[in-house]
């Protein structure tokens, strides 16, 4: 087959893929509020027990990034600079990402693994046959727990990220310790703050969305859940830094 | 009531269903019987718009049921083949779904509890998680969900097998009670004769994507059909046959 038809098609399915899944997304996130109690229990899922992950990833990359800037910073007298480099860049940059990435690793699997189990054993057929719309039901509270617990979870992983770096800063590097935090707050803006949540919303629906899709449309068994949770896993991450590429671009 | 029209399904090469015609009146209990694999369950998901059909029609009530499903799954109720209960809510909960969207916890509970005792199951299996129950109690908790809301029209798909004779009677004289009392139409999938007497006021032979053989079940054992005839005596046949013409 010749070279310019096998890129006419990929492109073609590519577009037609990336349409099913928008309106799949639409779908979800149009039917808000069907269901309070799931989504009550998917924050749970999602937001509180995503919690210890978020957390330790954050203190130990605040850390590790004391370390590096005060040891990159010292080259060129400069390493006093640490409390404002450590808390702009977990706020505008390390935080969102790291935190959706762990999150990807944590929700997205798991709702992949769910829902395709459902669907495999048809539960989400018995679904329809209780009138109950699969995509309101399961889809929806999902996606809306992930884009309302991301930013809280980002926030609180901006805050123990910064705690990491003056645990480090005042323990190990010599910094006075309401030095340092004064100068955490001193360079930090609003805006490197709330554009880090933005990001976490969005990583939010990115990894529920890749969950819920790669789960509702598997098939084939055991293998066919395996390899949902797989893509969604790599979907889900992929898509987080890419978003992040272009959100930062969007933003700054 | 229900009326399917032409209706033909394949799975990529393999023809499953080729242009079957059924009717169902109101309060009738049809039987669909036929060798494994000749595409029972793919026909009831056909007619419920599980599957989509490559070609033909259901109607229900005169008029396409595509267009008036949410009104028809209102008052229907289905046990699959797997049972498929949610194996994230206990018993009782997968029992009193549908109870539970317009009726106090309290209330859908005890019907639940009702229901389950009808399948032969105690009100001990109602906190237990699906994982927890045998394949056999797995069924009748899904037979259960399948009657919990009274529906009118209920699909059971192998209601009596991985159970005992004993219990395997007892389900197939709810069914039949069931339809007797509240007038629900039903179709029922099975390979237990005993369950074909029971149940059935009338029987369809399912045989290579086509309908082979339809009567009342009192003329089963006078079916002048040689598949029928090998089905009900349990004759072996020789397996691969050639495909209907
Ligand atoms: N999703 C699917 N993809 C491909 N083939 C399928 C699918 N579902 C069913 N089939 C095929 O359709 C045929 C009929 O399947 P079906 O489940 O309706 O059989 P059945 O009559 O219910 O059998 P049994 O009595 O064993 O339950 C089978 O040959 C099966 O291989
Ligand atoms: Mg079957």
């Amino acid at each position: 087959m010749n070279p310019i038809r096998l890129t006419g098609r990929a492109a073609i399915s590519l577009t037609r893929m990336t349409g099913r899944v928008a309106i799949f997304a639409a779908r979800g996130l149009a039917r808000v509020g069907q269901h309070p109690s799931e989504l009550v229990r998917q924050i749970m899922q999602i937001g509180w027990l995503s919690l210890p992950v978020v957390g330790l990833t954050a203190l130990f990359t605040g850390a590790a990034l004391a370390l590096q800037i005060h040891s990159g910073g010292e080259r060129f007298q400069a390493g006093d600079v640490v409390p404002a480099i450590v808390a702009i860049g977990m706020a505008r940059e390390l935080g969102p990402v790291l935190g959706g990435l762990m999150v990807a690793a944590r929700v997205a699997s798991a709702i992949a693994a769910e829902l395709g189990t459902m669907r495999v054993t048809e539960q989400i057929d018995a679904l329809v046959t209780l009138s109950t719309d699969p995509v309101g039901w399961l889809v929806s509270p999902r996606l809306w727990a992930a884009i309302l617990c991301l930013p809280l979870l980002v926030g609180v992983g901006d805050i123990i990220g910064i705690m990491g770096g003056w645990l480090i800063g005042v323990n190990a590097l010599g910094f006075n310790s309401a030095i340092y935090l004064a100068n955490s707050w001193a360079y930090l803006e609003g805006w490197d703050v709330v554009s880090g949540l933005l990001k976490g919303a969005a990583f939010g629906l990115i990894v529920a969305l890749s969950g819920c899709w790669f789960g509702m449309t598997a098939s084939g068994g055991a293998s066919g859940v395996g390899r949902a949770t797989t893509n969604a896993v790599v979907a889900a991450s992929v898509g987080i830094l890419a978003a992040n590429f272009a959100l930062t671009g969007l933003f700054f | 009531m229900l009326a399917v029209r032409g209706l033909s399904k394949a799975f990529g090469q393999k023809q499953v269903l080729d242009s079957v015609d059924l009717d169902l009146a109101e309060g009738e209990s049809l039987v669909v019987i036929g060798g494994s694999g000749t595409g029972k369950s793919v026909l009831l998901r056909c007619i419920l718009g599980l599957e989509v059909p490559d070609a033909g029609e259901i109607l229900w009530r005169g008029r396409p049921l595509a267009q008036h499903r949410a009104d028809f799954m209102d008052d229907f109720g289905m046990l699959f083949q797997n049972a498929a209960l949610f194996d994230s809510l206990p018993v009782w909960r997968n029992v009193a779904f549908r109870l539970l969207r317009h009726m106090p916890k309290a209330r859908a509970r005890a019907i639940a509890i009702e229901k389950l005792a009808r399948v032969g199951l105690g009100p001990e299996v109602a906190d237990l998680y699906p994982a927890e129950l045998s394949g056999g109690m797995r069924k009748r908790a899904g037979l259960a969900r399948a009657i919990a809301a009274d529906p009118r029209v209920i699909f059971f798909d192998e209601p009596t097998t991985g159970l005992d004779p004993i219990r395997a009677a007892a389900i197939n004289a709810l069914i039949r009670s069931i339809v007797d009392e509240t007038g629900a139409t039903a179709i029922t999938i099975t390979h237990d004769m005993s369950s074909v007497r029971a149940i059935a006021d009338r029987v369809a032979l399912l045989d290579r994507g086509r309908l082979r053989w339809q009567g009342p079940v009192s003329e089963i054992d006078r079916a002048g059909d040689d598949y029928l005839r090998d089905f009900i005596a349990g004759r072996a046949r020789p397996m691969a046959r050639v495909p209907a013409s």
